[in-house]
């Protein structure tokens, strides 16, 4: 079946490359997973101990908990400690019946620590974070895939997960239970816990990274003593990502959780939290990849310039001189993000950075690619800007005039064109007297200048029209 | 624009500094790539202002306009590393700190490092009193910066002016970089980490054993494998600066458990380094500690691991002390490698095979033919190119000590299979070891089997192969001669003349081209010529312009009396052609002119573009 399907990617591929000469980087890559082994798209290092011996590790099936008896806090002891073996899941032949009396017996656990009161007792919490540690802390794997791209390409599955997901599913009750204690528990879950917690969140498995996403938030909430270390460890990986490394998978997630801290932060906001804005949120922008955490950056940004409205200048300033030089894709992002904020903008901070900013504007509105023109012409769709812009006609009309009338004439994309139209009569209607001033004084330059028009033509192609 | 200097020469303005206000002007335009032009020519600049100026209004003007773009800020950090002389000398070079200090401490890494390279590289020009004056105060204020760029960057500054200070200070520098070494942001400890061993280095031995070392062992316990992998990197250095008898107590322990480090990086960063660390320990150390420990990471459970070890193999077998090495190998390294023959990764089984030959030169005849050839031979059966391709490139190893016959009846199968492989690539690479093959098979063996894949290759259907071959057949000659040229391959060149293909047909010509100088005149004259002066009719331009082209090209080779007679008419008749390209080709190999055609073409073009670019700028300017 496998084969099959190979063979007619293959032949899809060799269509395509017939159509433009290119193949879509998607279809090659498929076509080298097809090469490599079929049965690699999982990895681990969960079992990878070093020089290891083999032990025996069979595990037997020990008796039902039940919480009304006596002695269950034993037993639950004895299961925490048995759920300690690691099993080695690339070898899927050996151990098959304890690796299933592990998976029971971690079901079992996490029933028992969801559906009972009175079992978190403290004696109970070193075994229980012991349990815990002992399973999903771990160095990951090198990449199978030392190009992996996340848009495109499969992610390298954890291969423990039938008893990783478990193990993780009962760390999240165990914080999740109501007599969950955090005072006990901090002696456990403490700086070195969660250091390690945060490493894990490079793994390229989702379904791990969307686990690590809830604990974290969990343990933010419940632990107040850790907040500071895991906002500054954050900080650390994300600064390390932009500076070092560019490379690390769970930049969303973390952001994601920052999203709601940062909704708690309380006014008048720290210079800490500031500084956090500044020097690591703005620069983030500038990474490759920032397709994959966009969304959440902009949550992010907004949320801080709504709690401070002072910050819009200066986060403004930054996303204008990060504003990408080459990469139209990351523009559009730049221009939504742009439109998010000015959604929540105040109209004296409007005043304070409109000029920058429609001057970067005016030369999206310019630019070749049709989808950056026309993400830019969309601002004009946003009646609160509008009013921004209306309230300003006398500034920001000559900055974008010049543009837009050339553009009208020039821009290769019709439907561009039809945006420019709508634009400059919404302008016009603005702001009349200004607007036949800016033509007259344009169509004068022109005539004094030759055909500037053709000298500025920013589409070589027309140039020998 | 106004700019904060006046125009150099008086207010009166000097029409030949001029250009000078122009440069100075554009320092603060709006354009990036303005600002960026006039930053590299900021010598310039400083030079037509004098050096007091420079000192007085220059320095100062870029100091405050360190918010640039971090394009112009990197260039900004590189001119000033050359600037002392342009300050006016040693004697002033410290007025270049102010900048440089802040570029030290932006963001952007490139721009950070740069300004620390030239910072370094001004240090040497400050005079001892100099250095603790200006030069340490600066150091001590970025290691207790605010923020972690500018304490990262402090860390690179340390030993370049540690051994020119007083006792005093010094102490002071060995205190700031123990700070450094425990703070609590990452990034600095990893900074401080790749300079331990620089550090390391300039200081006395004594300071060495008490400081260095425990901070070297911290480091590498580090919470962070990123930075635990660096001290691996120190390691290195400092273990060749203790004495022999230091090393088991102050360094092995760390290095143990680096090599064991639950970490793949690091283990990977101890694999990569092995050779180096194996010097700087040396033989007694390597016998008892380094190989189980090399034996391990051969075995790692990550291929990364396994790869970079098995990259080692060789120079690590070098390496080994001469009284016991053989045994060394044949006990305990060889059963590792022979297990890693048939590893299930690819890239280490390449790694091996890149290295794998080397080991016949250190073990002998014998043993290479008991125990190397078997895995020699496994590995020219693998199912990666990359694996067999590797092994056929060092064939030179083996041919010295056991000579290659032992080999051939295994390695002309895989030959033929790389020369067949799908993708081009490895069949470029494979054609690229045919000479080399070709001299230590011998002509027979070479004609017998592998003079139908060279030919072969003249017709595949990616151009680089085609050409590759071309260039292959005159190493050939070169190796076996114009006689051995004669019989074997001309007839087959030749012949392709005829073929259908017009591609087929231009590879006669490249070959011809390639052939005649290594022929020589009389094959040339007598059997090379006729061809291609009757492909001169071909019906495909492509051909005809190839053919004046192989005219000019074997010109040389001709006798005058041919070129007149036989050549020129030809070229003529080229000249005349109803197809542009032929006629200029033939008008170029008839005048001996030697300026290519594309180059006019790309003149041309360029011209347009400054008729096009150049105009806006007038307008903008005027």
């Amino acid at each position: 079946m496998a084969a099959k399907d190979g063979s007619k990617m293959s032949a899809a591929a060799i269509a395509a490359e017939k159509v433009d000469g290119f193949t879509r980087k998607s279809v090659r890559k498929a076509q080298q997973r097809q090469r490599r082994s079929l049965s690699s798209s999982q990895g681990s290092s969960q079992f990878r101990t070093h020089g290891a011996v083999p032990v025996d590790l069979s595990l037997s099936p020990l008796p039902q908990l039940m919480p009304e008896c006596v002695n269950q806090q034993e037993l639950f002891t004895q299961k925490l400690q048995q759920c300690c073996v690691l099993f080695d899941f690339f070898d899927s032949v050996t151990d098959l019946k304890s690796k299933e009396v592990k998976r029971a017996t971690l079901n079992e656990l996490v029933d028992y620590v969801s559906t009972n009161r009175g079992v978190l007792v403290e004696a109970a919490y070193p075994d229980i974070t012991n349990m815990i540690i002992t399973n999903i802390f771990r160095t990951l794997p090198p990449s199978d895939n030392p190009d992996f791209d996340p848009e495109e390409d499969e992610p390298t599955l954890e291969a423990s997960w039938p008893h990783m997901q478990l193990v993780y599913e009962f760390l999240l009750r165990f914080l999740e239970n109501p007599d969950f204690q955090p005072s006990i528990a901090k002696r456990y879950i403490d700086q070195r816990f969660v250091l390690q917690l945060l490493e894990l969140f490079d793994t390229e498995d989702p379904r791990e990274r969307d686990f690590l996403k809830t604990i974290l938030h969990r343990i933010y909430g419940k632990f107040l003593g850790l907040r500071a270390f895991i906002r500054k460890q954050i900080n650390n990986i994300f600064l390390r990502f932009i500076y070092e490394s560019e490379h690390f998978n769970g930049v969303a997630e973390l952001l994601e959780i920052l999203g709601s801290i940062i909704n708690g932060f309380a006014l008048p906001l720290k210079a800490e939290h500031k500084q956090f804005l500044m020097k690591v949120l703005l620069p983030l922008h500038t990474a490759k990849a920032l397709v994959l955490f966009h969304a959440q950056l902009a949550y992010c940004i907004v949320q801080f310039l709504e709690k401070d409205p002072t910050l819009t200048e200066p986060v403004i300033r930054g996303l204008l001189k990060f504003w990408p030089k080459t990469c139209s894709q990351k523009e559009v992002m730049f221009l939504g993000e742009m439109e998010e904020i000015l959604d929540v903008i105040e109209p004296t901070q409007f005043k304070k950075i409109q000029e920058p900013l429609f001057k970067q504007i005016s030369k999206c509105v310019t630019n070749p690619h049709f989808q950056v023109a026309e993400r830019a012409l969309y601002l004009w769709n946003n009646e609160y800007i509008l009013s921004l812009i209306e309230e300003n006609i006398d500034k920001i009309l000559p900055l974008m005039f010049g543009s837009l009338y050339r553009i009208s004439k020039e821009h290769w994309n019709p439907t561009i064109v039809a945006l420019v139209y709508n634009v400059l009569k919404t302008l016009m209607e603005m702001n009349g007297s200004l607007f036949d001033d800016l033509t007259a004084s344009y169509k004068n330059d022109r005539q004094r200048c030759g055909t500037p028009s053709r000298l500025n033509n920013p589409y070589p192609h027309t140039l020998s029209s | 624009p106004c700019c904060a200097i006046g125009p150099p020469g008086g207010a009166d303005g000097d029409d030949s500094l001029y250009p000078i206000a122009v440069l100075i002007d554009e320092l603060r335009n709006e354009d990036v790539q303005l600002r960026l032009n006039s930053i590299k020519k900021l010598s310039t600049i400083a030079l037509a202002l004098g050096v007091e100026r420079t000192r007085t209004e220059l320095l100062p003007f870029l100091t405050d306009t360190i918010y640039d773009e971090d394009e112009v800020l990197l260039a900004l950090a590189e001119q000033l590393g050359n600037f002392t002389m342009l300050v006016g000398g040693p004697e002033y070079v410290h007025c270049l700190l102010p900048p440089l200090e802040s570029l030290a401490t932006v963001e952007e890494t490139v721009v950070r490092d740069k300004a620390v390279e030239s910072l370094r590289k001004i240090s040497q020009e400050h005079s001892p009193v100099d250095l603790e004056v200006h030069f340490e105060p600066l150091v001590k204020r970025l290691a207790s910066g605010d923020w972690f760029t500018s304490r990262t960057s402090a860390c690179g500054l340390f030993s370049v002016c540690y051994p020119r200070v007083s006792s005093t200070v010094k102490a002071e520098i060995r205190q700031h970089f123990r700070t450094l070494c425990s703070d609590d942001t990452p990034m600095v400890r990893r900074a401080a980490a790749s300079k331990l061993g620089e550090f390391a280095k300039v200081l006395e031995l004594d300071y060495v054993k008490s400081d260095i070392i425990s901070l070297f062992t911290a480091l590498a316990s580090d919470e962070q494998d990123s930075v635990r992998l660096l001290a691996v990197e120190a390691c290195v250095s400092i273990a060749t600066l203790l004495p022999q008898e230091d090393l088991e107590t102050l360094v092995m322990p760390t290095l143990r458990q680096a090599a064991e480090d639950k970490s793949w990086r690091v283990r990977y960063m101890v694999a990569d380094k092995f050779s180096e660390l194996q010097k700087a320990v040396g033989p007694e150390i390597t016998k008892n500690d380094l190989v189980p420990a090399f034996q391990n990471l051969l075995k790692d459970c990550e291929a990364e691991v396994r790869a970079a070890a098995a990259n080692k193999v060789k120079e690590f077998c070098e390496n080994l002390p001469e009284d016991n090495r053989e045994q060394i190998i044949m006990t305990h390294i060889l059963p590792c490698v022979k297990e890693l023959v048939s590893d299930t990764n690819q890239h280490v089984k390449s790694a091996l095979a890149s290295v794998i030959m080397g080991l016949s030169t250190i073990l002998g005849k014998d043993n290479t033919i008991e125990h190397l050839l078997p895995l020699f031979l496994a590995q020219l059966k693998d199912e990666c190119p990359e694996v067999r391709l590797n092994i056929i490139s060092n064939l030179d190893c083996v041919n010295e000590v056991i000579g290659i016959r032992q080999l051939s009846q295994s390695l002309l199968p895989a030959i033929v299979e790389l020369a067949e492989d799908a993708k081009w690539r490895v069949r470029l690479a494979i054609i690229e070891y045919m000479p080399l093959l070709a001299g230590q098979l011998g002509v027979e063996f070479f004609d017998e089997k592998l003079n139908t894949l060279c030919m072969a290759w003249l017709i595949d259907h990616v151009y680089a192969i085609r050409e590759a071959a071309t260039c292959n057949l005159m190493k050939l000659v070169e190796k076996f001669g114009a006689d051995w040229a004669q019989n074997t391959i001309v007839p087959k060149v030749l012949g392709m003349a005829n073929d259908p293909n017009y591609l087929h047909r231009m590879t006669t010509l490249f070959c011809i081209n390639a052939l005649s100088d290594v022929c020589g005149r009389d094959i040339t004259t007598k059997q090379m010529l006729p061809v291609v002066l009757k492909m001169s009719e071909d019906q495909v331009a492509n051909v005809r312009f190839n053919v004046a082209k192989s005219l000019q090209k074997i010109g040389p080779v001709l006798e005058k009396i041919t070129l007149q007679n036989q050549v020129k008419p030809v070229l003529d008749k080229l000249a005349t052609d109803k197809d542009m390209d032929v006629k200029y080709f033939a008008h170029e190999a008839l005048s001996g002119e030697c300026l290519p055609y594309e180059y006019k073409k790309l003149q041309w073009s360029s011209m347009l573009c400054v008729l096009v670019y150049a105009r806006p700028q007038l307008l903008d300017s005027s």
